[in-house]
């Protein structure tokens, strides 16, 4: 019987009643008392030099309360990069400033340069319109092309970086000469080169932020659409504005999803704290759709070059990859350990591999900044692994199913170390791939090609298995590869004296179900109905710290803070308990809700012993304080590392190019999982950005920089009838060793995982369609470019 | 958005009148109007309503064996009720857009707005269809003009479509994957008299018939009677969705589907 409660229920998803509902409450929808509009003036050229700006006109407009520009920053902070890379020369990365509004020279389209603030939003939008004709930008030549940028250093996205590289990283560079002998000695190498495609994450709430001055206390509040919010009310205070950190609150109400765009901190929430400070009144920000485009971080757009040496029978030898990765006109929060730790560390994927060199450039260009998105890092990673292990089977005349049974790693071998320097705690990969061929009706694929063909169609299946690093992070681990913060996250549980709780936790839900499943562990840990749990987050004044949400870290980390605070809570209350019921501490056991003395009937209710803190007429005052509250910190002790086997079914059409996704199959090791119903939510939601990075999501920008994508016109998006019905597991658990719950995350999975299946899936179906030529296709596989590919 | 003046008018007479101030424009449903406006490339000072007209709503069978549109139809109601009159005309109206879009978009401003990846462009043209408008009655071949550009005189208001029905008909749409308009959408029609064949989505010309294939269709109506023809790629639309190749490709592949679905 599945458990109808507590950890492993289905709970159903107690935030989903008022998002579905209307009755949410998001930045756009609080109208603060006194509240004037900001609109930001953004950069119509992909690169110019800022000759003036006249704001004489339009402040002279109605309503117009005042105009902003890049000047009126120059005195404060830059917005940092998180992390510090080194180059494999051992410099350190270039590391140029990110102002509040564009100074001196515009970098991309969408560029903010100036910001209008008006009493109303038309008459802001009005003036905005006005400084933008008004101001004089000598464009430059975009640099667009990352090969370009790197090799043309006349042309420069900052001018103090000649050859336009941030860094230049190896991993594991003492791995590099012998990955280099390897590679030589392999009997055979397979090469692909292949492009991971950027992608707009196009959450569905726009950015929006409100920044309020309270002049009476000289305290400031940022209510902003925040994946983040301690780490933005940090990045405000320590580095870009200054405001003291206890003068500054950071509230992320309910939050229309982020998929990675909403963890950094944006030039407009400091822009709307100095706007308010100096109107005296609160100043309201929020993107149009096509701001979200052009302005929002983008995420993926690697070129890489992988090969795999291997034996003739398929034994992987050895990976070796160079990266150009775009990290747009500046650097985001995350942009440099985006495609560094958290790519170079899962480059081995899930194989027994003894040599491994990761070579990376990042590359500044003339366009959107470039972070975290959904995966971050892991999807190329595992993008890279598995289609040129596919690619490697084939020219080998060999069942990719098979080169993975015999390459990947087995139960006995964990915990294992990489030879890109992480250590794998558990898995057992063969049993997620058995698992997906059995649900995925391997052995039954043939007699379906032959009813697709029948149709006319060409069916293909493909597979990927991959293994990802998640739980972000053990901060001793970080620090030591740049870090600039730590990665723990915290939990307070306050039991209020009627025996409810209110549970502050540091990640912040935008989509997650946080609020359901930590009310879960809570109730299962203290017996009690989650009914009268609530959790708290997103509101800096109210939650003890937290390191955001992303990177599959939110059960694995800030549960694990949970359950620590749930266990002070009761051991306080055996403490509580021992003196009511006149016996030892040690004697005091506590189950199913209530604190018991071995072996005899004597017992209190949860709720007498909170009820007893908080009046404490009896009560072990000369030992114990009185009240029930009690804050966790939990630093991990590893990354987790969930991972899976996926298998998709697709049709092509021979005629028209057009592919179509008919089966999707994932067998997922996610640890011990918490809500069965929200895992599968996420996977749900994770392979359908996978399958929509795979075949129809494309950012183009053209050889000026303008963004030719920048609309649902134009960028597509994927939709319910994209997707097939995906068949999702997670029966195969392996819990993960080092965290109390033995959860391993499985927000970002789908979207790693799936990719490579689908495109594998595409160049099986037309080789078997007999379009052997076609070994390899870009993403997204468009039909015309599928189509393209077939035609030679 | 700007600021405009709005009204409803409830006859022809009434929105040609207020039609005729400066800058006036009219609105059907507002499904392309509108998003330009809100992106302010748009700026009409007054916008006149033509969605509370009488006369121009509705779907009938006329007695020369048309179906008539009043020009303020939304494409909902062609899908249902033209469903027996015209199946392939009401099945192309079912697929415009969302619910949202077929509910409010209307066959007048999809006609004239004329956009090259429209689909009620190639119904017009693949049946000889006849537009009236508040002073004349335009035959489809004479009305379509290039992308954008339709033979409408400023403030002439379409109040009906008649599409003459054909013995079998059939529209396919190969979907742009973002827009979901028509990466290349064909309209062919088998007429006593012959074939009519309308291509959209492809040229960069907008609209247009298929030659060839009219005559190739006209004495076998059947997909195999296209072997051999190809559409010419020189002035067909090239971007992110596919090049000029690829939508001469589908022209072909699309017609020969429509001739094997016709019904
Ligand atoms: C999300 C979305 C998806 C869509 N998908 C498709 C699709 O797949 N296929 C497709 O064909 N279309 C599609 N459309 C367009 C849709 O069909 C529109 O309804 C249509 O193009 C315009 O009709 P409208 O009534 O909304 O016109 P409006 O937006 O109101 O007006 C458009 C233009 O026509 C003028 N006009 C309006 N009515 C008349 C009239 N009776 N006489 C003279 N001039 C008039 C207006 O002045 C304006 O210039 C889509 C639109 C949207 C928003």
């Amino acid at each position: 019987m599945p458990k109808d409660h507590g950890i492993g229920a289905s709970s159903k998803r107690r935030e989903d009643v008022r998002f579905l509902t209307g009755k949410g409450v998001y930045t756009d929808d609080m109208a603060m008392q006194g509240q004037v509009h900001a609109v930001m003036v953004r950069s119509t050229v992909a690169h110019g030099k800022i000759v003036s700006i006249d704001t004489s006109g339009a402040l002279e407009m109605p309503g117009v309360l005042a105009v902003f520009t890049g000047e009126d920053f120059v005195e404060v902070g830059g917005n940092p990069a998180g992390w510090l890379i080194h180059s494999r020369n051992g410099e350190p990365m270039r590391e140029p400033k990110r102002p509040v509004l564009a100074h001196g020279k515009v970098r991309h389209v969408g560029d903010a340069y100036a910001a209008v603030i008006a009493e109303t939003y038309a008459q802001a939008k009005d003036a905005a319109e006005a400084v933008a004709a008004a101001a004089q930008i000598a464009e430059l030549p975009a640099i667009i092309d990352m090969k370009t940028a790197v090799a043309d250093s006349s042309n420069r996205v900052h001018d103090e970086i000649p050859d336009n590289v941030c860094f230049d990283w190896g991993w594991v560079e003492d791995n590099r000469a012998a990955v280099d002998a390897a590679m030589k000695a392999a009997p055979h190498v397979t090469t692909l080169e292949l492009v991971n495609n950027r992608l707009v994450p196009n959450a569905i709430e726009p950015r929006a932020s409100i920044g309020e001055y309270f002049p009476g206390t000289g305290n400031y509040k940022l209510t902003t659409t925040s994946q983040n919010p301690h780490m933005t009310q940090l990045l405000i205070s320590a580095f870009v504005l200054g405001i003291p950190e206890h003068k500054l609150t950071v509230v992320a109400p309910d939050v229309g999803g982020g998929f990675g765009s909403k963890i950094y901190h944006y030039g407009e929430e400091a822009l709307v704290l100095a706007a308010s400070k100096k109107l005296g009144r609160p100043v309201a920000w929020t993107a149009e759709r096509s701001e979200s485009f052009l302005s929002d971080a983008h995420g993926r757009d690697h070129v890489t070059k992988i090969e795999v040496g291997a034996t003739l029978d398929g034994e992987i030898l050895a990976f070796r990859t160079e990266t150009l990765a775009n990290v747009g006109a500046y650097l985001s929060n995350f942009a440099t350990v985006t495609p560094t730790f958290l790519h170079g560390t899962v480059m081995a994927g899930p194989y027994k591999v003894p040599h491994v060199y990761v070579n990376l450039k990042t590359v500044f260009t003339n366009t959107a900044p470039v972070d975290a998105y959904r995966g971050a890092g892991r999807p190329e990673a595992t993008y890279s692994l598995e289609r040129v292990v596919d690619k490697m089977a084939r020219e080998l005349k060999l069942d990719p199913i098979e080169v993975r049974r015999k390459n990947l790693l087995t139960p006995d071998q964990f915990p294992y170390t990489t030879p890109v320097a992480v250590i794998y705690d558990t898995g057992n990969y063969q049993a997620t791939l058995e698992k997906s061929l059995e649900l995925a009706d391997y052995d039954g694929f043939g007699a379906r090609a032959a009813d697709s063909a029948k149709r006319g169609k060409l069916r293909g299946i493909g597979l990927s298995t991959w293994v990802e690093a998640c739980g972000l992070a053990p901060s001793h681990l970080v620090g030591v590869l740049g870090a600039r913060v730590g990665l723990y996250d915290a939990a307070t549980v306050r039991v209020n004296a009627t025996g409810s709780l209110s549970v502050m936790v540091g990640a912040h839900s935008h989509g997650q179900g946080h609020e359901t499943v930590f009310a879960q562990i809570v109730a299962d840990k203290l017996g009690i109905p989650e009914e009268n749990i609530d959790i708290v987050h997103g509101d800096t004044s109210k939650v003890p710290f937290g390191m955001g949400t992303y990177g599959s870290r939110s059960l694995a980390v800030c549960g694990s803070a949970v359950t620590k605070a749930v266990d002070k809570i009761i051991a306080k209350g055996k403490k509580i308990a021992a003196h009511m019921l006149e016996a030892a501490e040690g004697d005091i056991v506590f189950e199913n809700g209530s604190f018991s003395v071995a072996g005899t009937d004597k017992s209190k209710s949860f709720g007498e012993i909170a009820f007893s803190a908080y009046v404490p007429h009896n009560y072990p005052l000369e030992t114990l304080e009185p009240g029930l509250e009690e804050t966790a910190f939990y630093d991990p002790g590893n990354f987790t590392y969930p991972a899976g086997a996926y298998l998709c079914e697709v049709e092509v059409d021979p005629e028209t190019g057009k592919v179509e996704v008919v089966n999707f199959t994932c067998a997922d090791d996610f640890g011990n999982v918490m809500n069965p119903m929200i895992v599968e939510g996420q996977v749900h939601g994770g392979v359908a950005q996978g399958i929509g990075q795979a075949i129809i999501e494309q950012t183009s920008y053209d050889a000026d920089g303008q963004l030719l994508s920048g609309s649902y016109m134009e960028y597509a998006m994927p939709r319910a009838d994209d997707m097939p019905m995906f068949t999702v597991d997670h029966s195969c658990v392996t819990p993960c060793t080092h965290n109390p719950l033995g959860a391993k995350g499985c927000g970002e999975a789908g979207a790693i995982g799936s990719p490579p299946a689908v495109v594998n899936a595409v160049i099986d179906a037309l080789q078997r369609g007999g379009y052997t030529h076609v070994t390899h296709v870009d993403m997204p596989l468009t039909p015309s470019r599928v189509w393209q590919a077939m035609q030679g | 958005m700007y600021n405009f003046e709005f009204t409803k008018p409830t006859t022809i007479a009434d929105a040609v009148a207020a039609l005729k101030a400066d800058e006036a424009q009219a609105l059907g449903g507002g499904q392309t109007l509108l998003p330009t406006m809100k992106q302010r490339l748009a700026a009409p000072s007054s916008l006149v309503s033509l969605t509370a007209i009488p006369e121009m709503q509705g779907v009938c069978m006329s007695d020369a064996n048309e179906v008539c549109v009043g020009g303020a139809t939304p494409h909902a109601s062609v899908a249902i009720h033209a469903a027996t009159m015209f199946p392939a005309l009401a099945a192309l109206a079912n697929r415009i857009g969302d619910p949202a879009v077929r509910n409010r978009g209307t066959v007048g401003g999809s006609l004239a707005n004329n956009d090259p990846s429209a689909c009620y462009p190639a119904a017009a043209l693949g049946t000889g269809a006849t537009i009236k408008t508040n002073t004349r009655e335009i035959a489809a071949d004479d009305y379509f003009q290039g992308m954008f550009t339709t033979a409408l005189e400023d403030g002439e208001i379409i109040t009906e479509v008649r599409f003459p029905v054909p013995e079998k008909a059939n529209y396919q749409k190969f979907v742009q994957p973002a827009s979901r308009f028509a990466l290349v959408g064909v309209f062919v029609a088998k007429y006593a008299d012959g074939a009519r064949v309308a291509v959209t989505g492809a040229s960069s010309d907008g609209v247009f018939r298929w030659a060839e294939a009219e005559a190739a269709l006209s004495a076998d109506f059947s997909a195999g009677a296209l072997a051999g023809l190809a559409v010419p790629g020189g002035d067909m639309i090239s971007d992110l969705h596919g090049s000029g190749e690829y939508r001469a490709h589908l022209v072909k592949v699309m017609t020969g589907r429509a001739v094997t679905a016709a019904a």
